[in-house]
C-alpha cells in the first residue's frame, strides 16, 4: 500500500468509526462498539508507523534533509485569487512524529477503556467521542492551512468538551466541561485574531507559504507588518502572540492554566489521552509549526513564550506539591512539563547551534506522551482498585496492585528524570538548550525539574508505601483484565526506552539532522537536584510519619495558598462575577430588558396592539357602509381627474 | 325630424344612475338594493347605445356592450338572488343591517 493511501485511511478511518458508532449506535452491542473503536485505532496505529517509517527512511529525506511532503491537498473555500482555506495532509518531521505519539496513545487508550469504562451507560458514545477526538487531533497535525488547523482545533475542543462532560449527571462535570470549553474558546478568539492578522499581511493562509513569505527579511510581507508597532512590538509579535494565546489555552499556559485541573472530571483514560499526551501538546505543536516565522522574525515574541513557560512549569509543579488528589497531582505535572516544552521553544532561535531547543521540545512532547498518559492510566487502576481520587484513601498498595506498581514506578522514574529513562534524554536537551541561551530560565527548569522529582515521588509512596489505608486494606485487588494491564506494560516499555530515539536526526527545525549534545559533567547536576527531589519524597511520605504535617505547618501562608492554587480560580471569579457581571453584565441585562425589550419590542407590539384597534373600527360587517368608503374613494379620483383636465 | 338631443338622453341616465346609488345607500332590504344596482346597470347601458347612436352611428360596439352587460346582469342577478335565498335561510332575515357578521 503506498504512503500517500496510508496517511489519508489514518485520517479518516477513525472519522468513519465515528459516525459507525454514533450513528448506528443504538444497534450495536456496547462490546462490539468498543471492539470497533479499538481496532480502528489499532489500525491507525499500524498505518502510522508504516507511514513515519517511510518518511523517515525511503522517500522524506531530499539531499540529507527532512523536507515536506503534500500528500493531497485542494482547495475547501476561496476567497479571492490568493487566499483560499485548503484542506488536506502534509507529512513533515513533526506531523508524523504526532501522527505515532496519537495514534499510538489512543489507541492504548481504547484498548485500557475496554475494561475501564465497562458497563457504563452510553459506552458506545464514549467510543464514538473518542474517535472523534483522535480523527479531529490528527486533522489538526497533518493540516496544510492554517484555517485548516484552525477548524480542527475547535473540533478537537468539542470532543474534548463532550469527554469533559460525559458524566453529565454530576455537576462538577458540567461545569468542568463548560469552564473547559469557555476558558479554550475566549484564548481561540486571540487565535482567530492573530489568524486574520497573519493573513491579512502575508496574503495567504497556506502554513507554507507563509513560512517562506514571512521569513526572508525584508520582503514586501514582513514590511507591512514592521511598519507600525504598538507596546514596543511589531505587527508580526502581536500576530504571532495572539497565534500563541490560542495555543496557550489549549496548553494551559499561565494564566489560561484554570481548565485544566478541573478536566479532570472526565473519565480517567480521557485525561489520559486527550488532557496529558495529544490535545494538550496542540498549543507547543501550533508553535512548533509557525516556529521558522518566531525564530526568525519575531524573536520578542518568542521570549515572551519562553518567560511563560518558565513561570507556569514552576508556578505548577509548586502547586502540584500540596494537591491530594491523585489526578490533580498529574494534572498540575501535564501543565508544568508542557510549559517545559512551550519555554524549550522559546529558548531556541534560528541557525545551526541555536535550535536545539526545537528538537529538545518535540523530544519531551513525544516521551511525555508515553510517561504521562502511563501515569494517568495507572492512576485510573489505582482509582479503579480503591473507588476514590483522594491520597488518604491510599497507601501500601504495592501488594495488591503488581503490575500498577511497577509501571507507574517506571512512568515517575522517566518525568524525574533519572537516566535511563525517557525524560532524563528529553529533559537534559532541554535543559542544556535552555543553558546555553538563557541562564535564568535554565535555573528555573532545574528547580522545577527537582520539584517535579518530589511531587512525583510523594504521589508515589503516598499511593504505593506509606500506610496502610485502613478500610481499604480487605478488598483492594488487581482486579484488571489484560485490557487494562496490556497498555500499562506498552506504555512503560515506551516511557523506559522512549529515551534511546536519536530523536535529533529525524526532528529538528530546518530538517536537517541535529545531534543532541550529551555530556556527562552537564547531566549531574540536573540528575542530583532530581534525586534529591525524591530523597525528601522518601524521608516525608515513605511511612507515615508527622513530618510531612510539620513542615506545612511552618508554612502555613505558603502551603495554603499553594493548596488553594493561588487563588487564581477566586481571581478569575472576582473578575468576571464582580467586576464583568457587575460593571457590563448587569448594565447590559438592564438595557436589554428595559430598552431593548421595554421600549423596542413590547413598545412596537403595543403601538400595533393600538393601532389595529383603532382600525378594526372601520371593519363594521356593514356593506352599506363599505359602499360609502368605495364611494368616497371614487369621488375623490373622479375629483383629481377633473382637477387635472382643467 | 327634430332629434332628442344627445344631452337629454345623459341627464336621464345621471338621474337613473343617482337613483341607483341613492338606493343602494339608504334602502335596508336586500331586493330593493339588487334592484337599486340594475338601475345603475341600466343607466350604463343607455349610456351606451346612446353615445354609439349619436356619435358614432355606423358602429355597433356600443350596442353589443350593451347586449354583454344585460346578460351578465342577468347572470348576476341570479346569483344574488341565490345568495339572498341563502342569507334568508341563515338569518331569517333580508335587512341588511340585521347581516353584520362579515366583520374584522
Amino acid at each position: 500500500m503506498s504512503y500517500d493511501l496510508s496517511s489519508e485511511i489514518i485520517l479518516f478511518l477513525p472519522l468513519l468509526s465515528f459516525l459507525l458508532l454514533s450513528i448506528f449506535g443504538k444497534r450495536i452491542k456496547p462490546e462490539i462498539s468498543g471492539i470497533i473503536g479499538t481496532m480502528v485505532l489499532s489500525i491507525t496505529a499500524i498505518l502510522a508507523v508504516y507511514v513515519a517509517y517511510g518518511y523517515f527512511f525511503e522517500f522524506g529525506k531530499v539531499g540529507g534533509v527532512y523536507v515536506k511532503h503534500i500528500v493531497t491537498q485542494f482547495s475547501w473555500l476561496r476567497f479571492n485569487e490568493n487566499l483560499s482555506i485548503d484542506m488536506g495532509i502534509v507529512l513533515d518531521p513533526i506531523s508524523v512524529m504526532m501522527l505515532i505519539v496519537i495514534s499510538f496513545v489512543s489507541a492504548m487508550v481504547h484498548l485500557y477503556s475496554l475494561s475501564y469504562m465497562k458497563g457504563e451507560d452510553r459506552f458506545t458514545m464514549y467510543y464514538a467521542y473518542l474517535s472523534l477526538f483522535s480523527f479531529s487531533m490528527l486533522g489538526l497535525v497533518v493540516a496544510v492551512n492554517l484555517f485548516q488547523m484552525y477548524m480542527f482545533w475547535e473540533l478537537v475542543g468539542i470532543s474534548s468538551f463532550l469527554l469533559i462532560g460525559f458524566y453529565f449527571t454530576k455537576p462538577s462535570a458540567i461545569a468542568a466541561a463548560k469552564k473547559a470549553f469557555i476558558v479554550t474558546r475566549f484564548a481561540d478568539l486571540g487565535f482567530l485574531i492573530g489568524i486574520l492578522m497573519l493573513s491579512f499581511g502575508a496574503k495567504t493562509l497556506d502554513f507554507f507559504v507563509l513560512i517562506e513569505r514571512l521569513t526572508v527579511p525584508g520582503s514586501p510581507y514582513i514590511a507591512a507588518f514592521t511598519g507600525t508597532s504598538f507596546l514596543g512590538l511589531s505587527t508580526l509579535s502581536w500576530a504571532l502572540l495572539l497565534v500563541f494565546a490560542g495555543g496557550a489555552g489549549k496548553s494551559a499556559m499561565f494564566p489560561l492554566h484554570i481548565w485544566l485541573p478541573d478536566a479532570m472530571e472526565g473519565p480517567t483514560p480521557v485525561s489520559a489521552l486527550i488532557h496529558a499526551a495529544t490535545m494538550v501538546v496542540a498549543g507547543v505543536f501550533l508553535v512548533a509549526r509557525l516556529f521558522p516565522i518566531f525564530a526568525i522574525s519575531a524573536p520578542d515574541a518568542l521570549h515572551i513564550i519562553a518567560y511563560v513557560g518558565a513561570f507556569t512549569a514552576l508556578f505548577a509543579a509548586v502547586i502540584a506539591c500540596t494537591q491530594t488528589d491523585i489526578k490533580r497531582v498529574l494534572a498540575y505535572s501535564t501543565i508544568s512539563q508542557i510549559a517545559y516544552m512551550i519555554f524549550a521553544l522559546g529558548v531556541a532561535g534560528w541557525g545551526e547551534g541555536k535550535d536545539e531547543g526545537f528538537t529538545a521540545s518535540m523530544f519531551h512532547l513525544f516521551t511525555h506522551a508515553f510517561f504521562k498518559a502511563l501515569l494517568f492510566l495507572g492512576a485510573g487502576a489505582v482509582i479503579h482498585a480503591v473507588h476514590s481520587n483522594e491520597m488518604k484513601d491510599m497507601g501500601g498498595l504495592r501488594k495488591s496492585l503488581p503490575i500498577t506498581h511497577i509501571t507507574f514506578l517506571l512512568a515517575c522514574l522517566a518525568i524525574a528524570g533519572i537516566p535511563p529513562f525517557a525524560g532524563f534524554f528529553s529533559k537534559e536537551a532541554i535543559l542544556s538548550a535552555a543553558y546555553q541561551n538563557n541562564l535564568p530560565i535554565f535555573y528555573v527548569g532545574v528547580l522545577t525539574s527537582g520539584i517535579t522529582a518530589f511531587y512525583m515521588f510523594r504521589l508515589y509512596f503516598r499511593i504505593f508505601w506509606n500506610k496502610l489505608a485502613v478500610h481499604q486494606a480487605g478488598h483492594s485487588h488487581e482486579s484488571h483484565t489484560w485490557a487494562m494491564n496490556i497498555p500499562l506494560i506498552i506504555l512503560a516499555t515506551g516511557a523506559v526506552f522512549a529515551g534511546l530515539i536519536p530523536f535529533g536526526s529525524f526532528v529538528s527545525a530546518q530538517g536537517n539532522a541535529v545531534v543532541l549534545p550529551f555530556n556527562l559533567m552537564f547531566s549531574v547536576g540536573p540528575v542530583l537536584v532530581g534525586l534529591l527531589g525524591i530523597t525528601i519524597a522518601y524521608v516525608l511520605y515513605g511511612k507515615k510519619s508527622e513530618l510531612p504535617a510539620k513542615i506545612s505547618d511552618s508554612v502555613s501562608i505558603l502551603y495554603r495558598s499553594a493548596y488553594h492554587k493561588f487563588y487564581i480560580d477566586e481571581i478569575y471569579l472576582f473578575v468576571t462575577k464582580h467586576i464583568l457581571f457587575n460593571l457590563i453584565g448587569r448594565p447590559s441585562a438592564w438595557f436589554d430588558k428595559n430598552v431593548v425589550n421595554g421600549i423596542m419590542i413590547n413598545g412596537s407590539a403595543t403601538s400595533t396592539v393600538m393601532l389595529s384597534g383603532a382600525i378594526k373600527k372601520m371593519q363594521s360587517g356593514r356593506l352599506q357602509t363599505y359602499a360609502m368608503f368605495f364611494l368616497g374613494g371614487v369621488l375623490i379620483l373622479a375629483a383629481l381627474l377633473v382637477i387635472k383636465f382643467i | 325630424m327634430e332629434q332628442v338631443p344627445l344631452t337629454h338622453v345623459l341627464i336621464l341616465s345621471s338621474i337613473l344612475f343617482f337613483l341607483g346609488i341613492f338606493g343602494f345607500f339608504t334602502r335596508r332590504n336586500l331586493i330593493t338594493v339588487l334592484m337599486s344596482i340594475e338601475l345603475i346597470l341600466n343607466s350604463v347601458n343607455i349610456n351606451f347605445v346612446a353615445f354609439n347612436r349619436y356619435l358614432y352611428p355606423h358602429q355597433l360596439e356600443g350596442v353589443f356592450f350593451t347586449l354583454f352587460i344585460i346578460t351578465i346582469a342577468a347572470a348576476e342577478v341570479s346569483l344574488a338572488i341565490a345568495i339572498i335565498i341563502n342569507l334568508y335561510r341563515r338569518f331569517n332575515t333580508i335587512d341588511i343591517d340585521d347581516t353584520n357578521t362579515m366583520k374584522y
